[in-house]
């Protein structure tokens, strides 16, 4: 089996967890910019954060043989903070970097006047600078959120095939099923989905634009939960290439649209998805 | 590599025509230089090359933007903005450009990153405008980092007392340890020791 976790926050991870991802066949992670426990008060801390998962981050991966690439935005949890809202003029010159492969995590947090403009500014960057977009919907009042979250994505103009609305459950998935946007699933020890319940709402609406992410952070959470829910899947009567297109195949093609997505030192095989060539620049 | 190396590899790529309008936009207007710089990985290609080992084809292209630049200042600031790859691009033009001490305050910061990529190029012949103190630290970091020291632009040349001074008291504390020291680092203690006794 072999993973590629499409939202894992590891700058708040250990090495032992480098190494145990790999040995279990997570070969790829998309780490998105997000708070991280305590509240920053500057932009230059995000500037550092940002270098961090351009610089640090994906060298610390490599160690392990996990290939790393980021999202980069200002989270909606600390666009509410008018000290951070510079965030917002330094990310044109970050969201041009190789390691960038969309736009995120943006979206609601308490749903404020504060979060819809930083939400749309940054939708607007994402079309700007051709990249996909990684929504984050909130954990109070997740059904309007994610109502809303979507209203504010069509209003946008972005392709929908271009955004993935995350953090999603039985309640939330249909209508953004409807929207045509893809469908990302947080899976938790305790909280956001379980592997079981997964299954359920894989069998329910298919494998296709599916994305299943540990979202492991600095909370109570598990980088081997897309493993585990692989193994569930497979024990559900999926086979190993339904498992490949959920765990591999779809953040490959979800973040292949970004055109720089490079896996050519992950040693798998490449993608039948000629889309952005997770060979880009070998020529 | 020296500019003329790099073109020969940039000019067996077909973004090879994307670096020569990147440089005439740069020799014409360079603060349009970060976003080209940032995009040269992605457009030249970041596969590692077989026969130029640590090099890509977007990293010559980055460094003969910088020839294209020819700007102490801008070249500055697209390291301390750069991701890992720029900075290594940025470190690696150092010798290579008309800079003079300029790039000093760069590779300082690239020995004070853990990453040896970073660490390697900073040894590199622009070192040589590294103070001898620098210099040592970084030589010892390489052996702590597992780094092979052929990276160190003339290690014969600068090596001296004080660098084997602190060599010495590394493979000691690595004997109390009962680890190994790298056979490049011992192969260097022994040959200071013995040109000592000449």
């Amino acid at each position: 089996m072999r993973v590629f976790d499409p939202h894992i926050h590891m700058t708040s991870r250990t090495t032992d967890d480098y190494r145990r991802m790999a040995a279990n066949g997570v070969r790829a992670v998309v780490e998105p910019a997000f708070w991280l426990g305590q509240p920053r008060t500057s932009p230059g801390s995000f500037a550092d954060y940002f270098d961090s998962l351009l610089g640090w981050e994906p060298y610390r991966a490599s160690q392990f043989g996990v290939r790393h690439h980021a999202t980069l935005a200002l989270n909606p949890k600390e666009a509410n903070d008018p000290r951070c809202k510079g965030v917002l003029d330094l990310l044109p010159r970050y969201l041009d970097k190789d390691g960038v492969v969309a736009v995120g995590e943006i979206g609601y947090d308490s749903m404020t006047p504060a979060e819809d403009e930083a939400f749309a500014a940054q939708l607007e960057l994402a079309v700007r600078f051709e990249l996909p977009a990684l929504v984050h919907t909130p954990h109070r009042d997740k059904a309007a959120g994610t109502r809303r979250t979507l209203d504010v994505v069509a209003a946008s103009g972005i392709a929908p095939g271009l955004v993935a609305v995350d953090h999603l459950n039985e309640v939330t998935v249909a209508p953004v099923r409807e929207s045509g946007c893809w469908a990302g699933f947080s899976i938790y020890p305790e909280t956001k989905m379980s592997p079981p319940r997964m299954v359920e709402i894989l069998k329910e609406y298919g494998t296709e634009r599916m994305l299943v992410n540990s979202a492991a952070d600095w909370g109570h959470s598990d980088p081997l939960l897309t493993v585990e829910t692989g193994r569930a899947m497979l024990a559900a009567g999926f086979t190993a290439d339904d498992v490949d297109r959920v765990l591999w195949r779809n953040p490959v093609e979800f973040y292949g649209q970004s055109g720089r997505l490079d896996l050519s030192e992950t040693g798998t095989p490449e993608s039948a998805y000629a889309g952005s060539s997770i060979a880009r620049g070998g020529s | 590599m020296n500019l003329d190396d790099l073109r020969a590899v940039v000019a067996a790529v077909p973004g090879k025509d994307w670096l020569a309008g990147a440089e005439a936009r740069v020799r014409a207007d360079p603060d349009a230089v970060a976003p080209l710089f940032a995009r040269a990985g992605r457009e030249l290609g970041r596969r590692p090359l077989p026969d130029r080992p640590g090099w890509t084809a977007g990293q010559a292209g980055r460094v003969l933007l910088l020839a294209a630049l020819a700007d102490p200042a801008r070249t500055a600031e697209l390291y301390w903005h750069g991701d890992a790859a720029e900075r290594l691009a940025v470190l690696h033009a150092l010798p290579l450009l008309n800079i003079g001490d300029a790039g000093v305050p760069l590779a300082e910061d690239a020995l004070r990153t853990n990453d040896a990529r970073l660490v390697a190029a900073a040894l590199g012949p622009y070192a040589s405008r590294l103070d001898p103190a620098t210099w040592r630290q970084g030589v010892v970091k390489c052996v702590f980092m597992g780094i092979p020291l052929s990276v160190v632009d003339r290690l014969e040349d600068r090596a001296d007392a004080a660098l084997t001074g602190m060599l010495a008291a590394l493979a000691r504390e690595r004997a109390a340890a009962g680890r190994r020291m790298p056979a490049d680092a011992l192969a260097l203690l022994n040959r200071h020791l013995l040109r000592k006794e000449d």
